[in-house]
């Protein structure tokens, strides 16, 4: 039998996120895995990057719509919240992508020391360059952005604000 | 011109299977997928219990939060305050579908059509309500509501740092993303008491008054009701009575960059929030956030 049905992987991988549609579901790391069992049910499973991500639902109506298209005709999306999304696991070309859309790449989230979690009272001193002009002279406005994901900071080279997806 | 009646019937129009974005109720069930089986000797009854008194406390925080939209001083704070809301709302939506997968009888008999966490949100009155009274408060001005949100989110980092290891794999899952995002929300009010209480003899003196009005509400976030002991005693949920060293320490941190005195007050508040005894302002505010979900159930636009 020739069987025409593209991987389902290869189909969930290539679904955009809903929010950052420059980047695959895969590119941000919340599909976290596709299987597909002996009669062709696929089951994929996606984490949210935040508890509120208003985006779930069109994540999973996007995924269960492509691989209908790609000929599936059984498809569970599943949510897993454990182990809790990071921006750790956002990959390289994912990074590159959000740069290439002006758009500053997270650096490694923070380890959690032994502990109560200690309060952070100033702002934290990142190395982030202004993804318009390269200038490494930038300040943090807020914590909170457009997104969930994101913070929201100014070049003090170009004067030009952006977005910083922060780390968690 | 829109008439009154005409303009919920507009929104409530079904758009198809086609909408990207929903609004309303309706939506999916968070916990899709999620293993939702109680662990060994726990009552289901009190789990679900427990469950709504953590997503009470996060949704009714949100919703008072929410009320700061198109009031924020600044376009950035109403930013970060919306951002704030939407954590706990998240929050909110994954523990009223816990409560409501393990015990499915609690949102049935409220409406028993609707998605657990619609049912749960949207058809209960203020006294099957378990938050604590701390949160249902008016917000008072923008001193007030960061000295609020101080306090709200000290006293929850440690209590959901806690739930990381209970026994519930869905409450340790939910608190785990939940200590990431409420890092964030206390070290925001905490900037901002120590930026007002440090800064001019103004707003010195309004993040003073803010705090005194919250201090009444603190007694009252220590002290666990039955069902919280049951479950701290089953490795399931937290005894709140121990998160107090932890919560002191923090806000006596800000409060001495905020120049500004922590004052152990003798509760004035005559409420009870987690026996389901509530201020008036509890039964306003669910007035507002109930009234389209119940002229229009499960309606999404």
């Amino acid at each position: 039998m020739v069987t025409t049905v593209i991987d389902a992987r290869v189909i969930a991988e290539l679904v955009p996120d809903p929010e950052l549609p420059m980047l695959t579901l895969a590119d941000l790391g919340v599909l976290r895995s596709v299987d597909v069992d002996a009669g062709g049910a696929v089951t994929v499973t996606i984490t949210p990057t935040y508890s509120g991500c208003p985006a779930m639902d069109a994540m999973r109506d996007d995924l269960r719509r492509s691989l209908y298209a790609a000929g599936y005709s059984t498809v569970d999306v599943r949510t897993v919240l454990s182990p809790a999304w990071s921006t750790d696991w956002i990959t390289e070309t994912g990074r590159a992508k959000l740069a290439e859309h002006g758009i500053a790449t997270p650096g490694p989230a923070r380890k959690r020391a032994a502990g109560p979690i200690p309060l952070t009272l100033q702002p934290v001193q990142r190395r982030v360059s202004c993804p318009l002009c390269g200038s490494p002279d930038t300040e943090e406005l807020s914590e909170f952005s457009a997104t969930a994901c994101k913070a929201l900071r100014r070049c003090r080279g170009c004067r030009e604000p952006f977005e910083h997806v922060k780390e968690i | 011109m829109i008439h009154d009646d005409s303009a919920y019937e507009s929104l409530a129009d079904e758009h198809g299977g086609d909408a990207r974005w929903a609004f309303g109720t309706g939506f999916d069930d968070p916990l899709s997928g999620v293993d939702t089986a109680i662990p060994d000797g726990v009552d289901a009854a009190d789990l679900a219990t427990y469950c709504l008194m953590l997503a009470d406390d996060a949704l009714v925080m949100s919703q008072r939060l929410t009320q700061w939209c198109t009031n924020a001083p600044e376009l950035e704070e109403e930013v970060a305050l919306a951002n704030i809301a939407l954590d706990l709302l998240g929050q909110s939506r994954l523990l009223l579908a816990r409560a409501g997968a393990a015990d499915p009888a609690l949102p049935s008999r409220v409406a028993p059509d609707l998605p657990h966490e619609d049912a749960l949100a949207y058809f209960r009155g203020p006294t099957e309500f378990y938050n604590v009274t701390l949160v249902e408060a008016d917000n008072g001005d923008f001193a007030r509501s960061v000295a609020r949100l101080l306090v709200f989110s000290t006293w929850r980092l440690a209590l959901l740092d806690r739930l990381t290891t209970s026994r519930d794999a869905v409450l340790a899952a939910v608190a785990a993303k939940g200590v990431k995002e409420v890092t964030y929300h206390r070290d925001y009010a905490a900037r901002w008491v120590i930026r007002l209480g440090d800064g001019t003899a103004l707003s010195h003196g309004r993040m003073a008054v803010g705090l005194e009005d919250t201090w009444p509400y603190v007694g009252e976030i220590f002290v666990s009701s039955d069902v919280e002991q049951r479950l701290a005693a089953a490795n399931v949920g937290v005894d709140l009575a121990g998160l107090r060293a932890e919560f002191d320490d923090a806000i006596g941190q800000v409060l001495s960059l905020a120049k500004l005195p922590f004052r152990d007050v003798a509760s004035t508040v005559d409420t009870l929030g987690r026996s389901g005894r509530h201020s008036d302002a509890l039964a306003t505010l669910l007035a507002e956030m109930q009234v389209l979900a119940r002229a229009h159930p499960a309606a999404t636009w």
